[in-house]
């Protein structure tokens, strides 16, 4: 009983990320500039790293919550990163 | 799975509702990313789901890990953390460069943002 209700809510909150995630890309896409494609980005990976961790709950390991952590860490850096492009047009000045 | 026969039916509920409530709100925030009109509105739907959505999908996914493997499982509270601090430090500097950009080629963000609310 419990099996499989945890089991299909898990499988729709899997479909509900992956919509997110098709969301975020077709904002990423259309833009219409470079601002928008990076508010796009920052949500794609908050998406990607919340489906690993229920991906984490469905298997029963903690291997995937650190792939969680390493995409938080890049996504912020890379983020930061962006953002300073667009504000002075290089990264490292 | 494999973790879920240990679970009492109250724990696997409320595991479920958290995640399922967590995975609803980061897809109302990415939904409103694509349907709001202008930039400095998209940019804030989005962190709907990096505190409400990750809080809730962590805190089930804390509950799971405590409750199934009979010892406490926090290392979820380090990814709460890094998210909380982070989002917002990113998002105004992606919204200062948009500032300064819009402001680079003659437009007045707050004063078209008046002009379309009044």
């Amino acid at each position: 009983m419990n099996v499989l209700i945890l089991s299909l809510s898990v499988l729709l909150a899997q479909l509900c990320l992956a919509l997110a995630m098709v969301c975020a890309t077709i904002r990423m896409l259309r833009g219409p500039r470079a601002q928008d494609r990076v508010a796009a980005f920052d949500a794609l990976y908050v998406s990607a790293m919340l489906l690993l961790l229920t991906f984490g709950i469905r298997s029963g390991t903690t291997l995937y919550f650190e792939a969680a952590l390493v995409i938080a860490v890049l996504g912020f850096v890379s983020t930061a990163a962006l953002a300073k492009f667009l504000m002075r047009g290089e990264v490292i000045e | 799975m494999t973790l879920a026969v240990h679970l009492p039916l109250w724990a696997a509920i409320l595991v479920a509702a958290c995640v399922l409530l967590g995975a609803v709100l980061t897809l109302i925030g990415t939904v409103g990313l694509l349907r709001l009109r202008t930039f400095y509105e998209r940019v804030h739907a989005p962190t709907l789901g990096t505190t409400l959505g990750a809080g809730f999908i962590l805190i089930g996914s804390m509950l799971y890990f405590s409750l199934a493997g009979e010892r406490l499982a926090i290392h979820e509270v380090l990814i709460a953390l890094f998210v909380t601090v982070t989002t917002p430090v990113s998002l105004m500097l992606l919204v200062r460069a948009a500032d300064y950009r819009d402001r680079l080629e003659g437009h007045d963000p707050e004063a078209e943002a008046e002009r379309s609310a009044g």
